[in-house]
């Protein structure tokens, strides 16, 4: 017997997130570390527990290891719950052969079985590609109020970025009239922030009706979303104010964690009101050595810092050596890097062991060419050879071997 | 494969009367340490990467932060179905509770009755040590002995009464308990650890209580030094014990040392603690950090050095903080100074405050006070 639930929240995370390149080689992007001691997909997922949703389905298919393993029974996140709770959903062979989730609105169609068990009012439909703190509650009650079939969140970002996101064009009473996705000349700054709310009744037929359409490519927004507006459905824009930060290239990961260093950024995850929860590795307080320098850092539970760190970020288990000195750089579990080693505008992926006076990544200010100059990534379990030199921009997929002596 | 055939029983409120000043609220068992953990963290942890999966916490007065603490034991992977952890509050005949360790144990007969493990292996909450029960368990079994006590070779602490010192032939038998001698160089003393089969301890409980007698180390372990095989297992990690405020001081303190954390938090046998949730660190501009060992939570914004942070500490623009152990969520106002004081959880330093110790006497702020 299954309780009804009101909401049912649909946690799209099979995406490979191609532009992280190395970092997602192995993982699936909502499971990419960010902050110090959090994985993007906790942020969905503590919005949703704070926003009282306690069903949660995960729909993996790209690399689901190391997600499937984080998420766990969903402990961490209070979602092993008696009714409902966290499921990972990984596409299924039925009688009549398998498919792969062909689009994001096939991933939710092939498991309309699993929504109709909880009965539900609304599906929110969310990604597990964003840094930000919402209260989704708030939004189904805007759109209850506006009788709504279906509730877009958007967010209003400035009118000159407009052509790089999927703008909705509203009335005044942000009710939408047309959707333009990357426009030349945006009507609007309103951009979709790939949260929607749906009547679950509603989205289950347009959802078979797409599925029916051999031409569609099975997206929301290409397909469902346009489907919908074009038969008269009433949808509505819903306006989010605060931080929120697509993560999909290297650039907005390393920006992102800096923000956090930032003070002037609205994205405060100590407060104590609205958590974002973790699972945590089992580690003693982190230590900070006689010689060491550290300032406008981030550091965790578990990291030991001899040397210099100033504006990185360094999560859990990292040690950074004497002598070493890690510079506007995000350094993920378990890294280690070595006496005399240099990382700046870098990543360093989980278990990279960057070996004594190499140096990794180079400062914008001692480019040559400014316009070829970016954030170097080393990818996970690798080793940087001692006194090797990676250049700005590198993208470090193997072991780099050490300079001749 | 997990399961050793062993209970846990936790004493959790053994020598509370040692340290007032942080046991005026709570349990000595739910004492904070190390920046994350409780006192207890460290019994439960040794019991549970031995394998023990049933654990008994004997509780008496003050134990509501304890329970807090402790919640399903899901912390300490001893929230289960079969075995887990069960907490003991005093079960006494009347309007009594209990007094001594006998008692205590006499209070919790139907759960050691009730229990199947054939071995019981019991702990106080005193002490700072991770060590492998495993090993001594394989001691105790090789040794054929009746009971098993862990001990040190050492100095003995100073303030105990009920303190151990034991002789020993070479094959690690005891030969002779003293209680609390005067000793000023290194013994064999007595960690308040033993091991025993179940069926042993119920007996020697109910032997001592027909003799009224109230006293485990004289009347249970000394008095059978040579009726019974009372074995010694000395234990080689770090320990320490937790007697008195400056014990504590410098208990702390020893965290700094690189070769404690690492025989401490040993990789292969995690210290397990309540999770929190808090974010990572921050430090901000002009932060300088020395030598310290810093929780999650805490924003610094002053200058920290030998000094431990619990989770959640502020430490305002211009502070100075040396040798110091601040207590979770503490703030501490710009341009405060502070040497060798130990605050406990939830005290505020309005700015500008002033507050020196001293090593063998540092300055103790109760919970939640206002300076």
């Amino acid at each position: 017997m299954f309780r009804k639930q009101e909401c049912v929240a649909m946690l799209l995370a099979g995406g490979q997130g191609s532009r992280l390149g190395v970092l997602t080689k192995n993982l699936a992007k909502p499971a990419v570390p960010y902050g110090g001691k959090y994985r993007i997909i906790d942020f969905p997922l503590s919005n949703c527990v704070n926003s009282g949703i306690e069903t949660v389905g995960v729909l993996t298919q790209y690399q689901p290891m190391v997600l499937n393993e984080y998420i766990g029974t969903g402990q961490p996140w209070d979602l092993d719950t008696m009714h409902g709770g966290v499921h990972v959903l990984p596409p299924y062979q039925r009688s009549r052969g398998a498919d792969w989730y062909k689009g994001t609105a096939n991933a939710i169609y092939q498991n309309i079985p699993f929504i109709e068990r909880y009965d539900p009012d609304y599906v929110l439909v969310l990604s597990g590609d964003h840094i930000y703190k919402m209260d989704y509650s708030k939004m189904i009650a805007e759109h209850q109020k506006n009788n709504a079939d279906c509730t877009i969140a958007v967010l209003e970002v400035p009118m000159e970025e407009a052509s790089r996101f999927g703008i909705l064009n509203t009335n005044p009473d942000n009710s939408i009239y047309e959707f333009d996705e990357k426009p030349k000349v945006p009507k609007s700054n309103l951009a979709s922030m790939g949260i929607y709310v749906f009547n679950w009744n509603k989205l289950r037929r347009y959802l078979e009706a797409d599925e029916a359409d051999k031409k569609s490519s099975n997206d929301f927004g290409k397909n469902v979303l346009p489907a919908m507006l074009a038969d008269g459905q009433r949808m509505f824009a819903y306006r989010f104010e605060g931080y929120w930060k697509d993560v999909g290239t290297i650039d907005s990961l390393w920006e992102a964690n800096m923000d956090l260093l930032n003070p002037k950024v609205d994205l405060d995850l100590g407060d104590p009101a609205w958590r974002i929860y973790a699972r945590t590795p089992v580690l003693p307080p982190h230590y900070i050595g006689e010689n060491a320098l550290v300032q406008n850092s981030l550091i965790t539970e578990g990291a030991n810092v001899l040397g210099t760190v100033d504006f990185s970020v360094l999560f859990a288990d990292t040690m950074i050596e004497e002598g070493a000195v890690v510079r506007d750089s995000i350094v993920m579990p378990g890294a280690k890097i070595k006496k005399g080693a240099v990382v700046q505008y870098a990543i360093i992926g989980e278990d990279t062991v960057v070996e004594e006076g190499a140096v990794f990544g180079e400062r914008p200010e001692e480019a040559e060419n400014l316009d070829a100059w970016g954030v170097a990534v080393a990818g996970a379990n690798l080793v940087i050879g001692a006194g090797a030199k990676v250049p700005a921009k590198a993208m470090v997929e193997k072991d780099v071997k050490g300079a001749e002596k | 494969m997990r399961g050793n055939n062993v209970l846990g029983i936790v004493f959790s409120n053994m020598h509370d009367e040692y340290l007032k000043e942080l046991t005026a609220v709570r349990t000595l068992g739910s004492i904070p340490f190390g920046g994350r953990y409780r006192l207890i963290d460290f019994a439960l942890s040794n019991m549970v990467n031995s394998g023990i999966t049933k654990v008994g916490v004997i509780t008496k007065s003050n134990y509501q932060s304890l329970m807090d603490h402790l919640g399903s034991g899901k912390a300490w992977n001893l929230s289960r179905k079969r075995q887990g952890l069960y907490i003991l509050p005093p079960f006494g005949q009347g309007n009594d509770i209990y007094s001594d360790r006998i008692q205590a144990l006499e209070g919790i007969m139907p759960f050691l009755n009730h229990s199947n493990e054939e071995y019981v292996l019991l702990s106080d909450c005193d002490l700072v040590l991770n060590f492998d029960i495993d090993a001594m368990m394989e001691a105790h079994m090789a040794s054929g002995a009746d009971i098993t006590i862990a001990y040190k070779y050492g100095i003995k602490p100073e303030r105990r009464n009920d303190v151990i010192v034991m002789d020993l032939d070479d094959t690690d038998r005891v030969t002779n308990i003293e209680i609390d001698p005067q000793r000023t160089q290194a013994c064999c003393f007595g960690l308040n650890i033993y091991l025993m089969r179940r069926d042993f301890l119920k007996m020697a409980i109910s032997s001592a209580r027909s003799k009224s007698a109230t006293s485990f180390v004289r009347d249970v372990v000394q008095s059978r030094v040579l009726k019974n095989r009372i074995y010694g297992y000395g234990v080689k990690e770090h320990a320490s014990i937790i007697d008195s405020v400056a014990s504590y001081f410098s208990a702390n303190m020893d965290l700094l040392k690189p070769e404690v954390r690492a025989e401490l938090f040993e990789r292969s046998r995690p210290i397990y603690t309540k999770v929190r949730d808090d974010m990572p660190t921050r430090y901000g501009l002009g932060s300088s950090v020395k030598n310290s060992l810093i929780a999650d939570g805490c924003v610094i914004e002053g200058e920290v050095e030998n000094s431990i942070l619990f989770r959640g500490v502020h430490v305002g623009k211009g502070c100075k903080v040396k040798n110091c152990i601040i207590g979770q969520n503490s703030v501490l106002g710009v341009n405060s100074q502070l040497a060798y004081v130990i605050t406990d959880k939830d005290v505020i330093l309005k700015g500008g405050r002033t507050l020196m110790g001293f090593e063998t006497y540092p300055v103790f702020i109760g919970k939640e006070a206002v300076v």
